[in-house]
């Protein structure tokens, strides 16, 4: 899916993602991020604890370990910027929003505390944005856009990119009123910066989200179909 | 839980060790917050991290750079794998008939 970047006329390097690190974020952003990112994560641990069937426990795992391996791979996008996947929206509409959101926070989590990628303070914000925003966002955006274009298998595809795409937007986005609320950047500044290129991330984010569902629907749609509803 | 589901899983781990070997390959253009942050001059806020076990997914002690990072993504994959099942297993559904198959 990468294939075509630039990336592979580059000799070695090494990937270079960054997460919010500590110091961009004021204590108080930091602290309240970290609480609604606790209270969203109780209510996701109530929810999958009543949704999760036999058959997702080892697709939770295995969604965990795509997403951490798809993480890594910066692709460039423009002006030499790179983007990454979040893989938010691709958890949320194979696992539902819930179950969802704890794969992309066990992800975030480890990221911050072995990796060095994203700060211990700020890791509630990066928990929030990454893992609660983005797969709430990726979606309800995928259910709606269904309801707009039918819920066919290959047509799905078309509202998985959209999802992909608005959940990269909106966490870019709440990222962006963080870094204002914190005095780092002005919000005249930071949310056209960031929601200037998240917009060209989030179309890699929709590519490799599809990619991703297509390739579990053609193998086994039988995932695809099983994931569990919101409420 | 069924063997079908474990075999899943399997390969779901394998591909996601796959893509570990095309990690050193990735583009190391800043990303999109290290880009605003650099052209918008609060870069410098960040503070270094109190400690590092893996920085930058480079794999410490490893000679070569590629190796390096390859391993340590699947340090990583390993690591959130466990997390995510045992997540899924302590919270799974426990009903007697779990008729989705």
């Amino acid at each position: 899916m990468i294939i075509l970047s630039t990336a592979w006329l580059i000799p070695v390097l090494i990937p270079k993602a960054m997460h919010i690190p500590d110091g961009f974020l004021s204590l108080l952003v930091a602290g309240v991020a970290w609480m609604l990112s606790i209270a969203a994560l109780a209510y996701a641990v109530r929810q999958t604890n009543q949704q999760l069937g036999e058959r997702q426990v080892p697709l939770m795992g295995v969604m965990a370990a795509f997403i951490f391996a798809a993480q890594m791979l910066n692709f460039p996008v423009a002006g030499g910027t790179s983007g990454h996947l979040i893989g938010g929206a691709l958890a949320a509409i194979l696992l539902g929003p819930w179950a969802g959101m704890l794969v992309m926070t066990s992800v975030v989590a480890v990221q911050a505390l072995l990796f060095q990628d994203g700060g211990l303070v700020a890791m509630g914000a990066n928990i929030l944005n990454m893992a609660v925003i983005a797969s709430l966002v990726g979606y309800y955006v995928y259910v709606a856009a269904q309801r707009i274009l039918g819920d066919r298998a290959w047509v799905n595809l078309g509202s998985a990119f959209v999802a992909a795409w608005c959940s990269v937007f909106v966490a870019s986005l709440v990222c962006a009123i963080q870094l204002a609320l914190s005095g780092s950047s002005p919000l005249m500044v930071a949310l056209p910066a960031m929601g200037g290129v998240h917009a060209l991330i989030g179309v890699g984010e929709g590519l490799v989200t599809v990619a991703a569902l297509a390739f579990i629907t053609a193998t086994r749609r039988d995932l695809v179909q099983s994931r569990p509803t919101a409420n | 839980m069924k063997n079908r589901t474990w075999w899943i899983a399997g390969v779901g781990v394998l591909i996601a060790l796959a893509v570990t070997f095309i990690s050193p390959l990735a583009s190391s253009w800043p990303d999109g917050l290290e880009r605003v942050a650099e052209d918008h001059g609060f870069l410098d806020l960040g503070k270094d991290p109190p400690y590092e076990i893996i920085p930058d997914y480079v794999l410490p002690g490893v000679q070569s750079e590629s190796l390096a990072t390859i391993l340590a993504g699947m340090v990583g994959v390993v690591i959130v794998f466990g997390l995510g099942l045992g997540a899924g297993y302590a919270l799974r559904r426990r009903l007697p008939a779990d008729q989705t198959h």
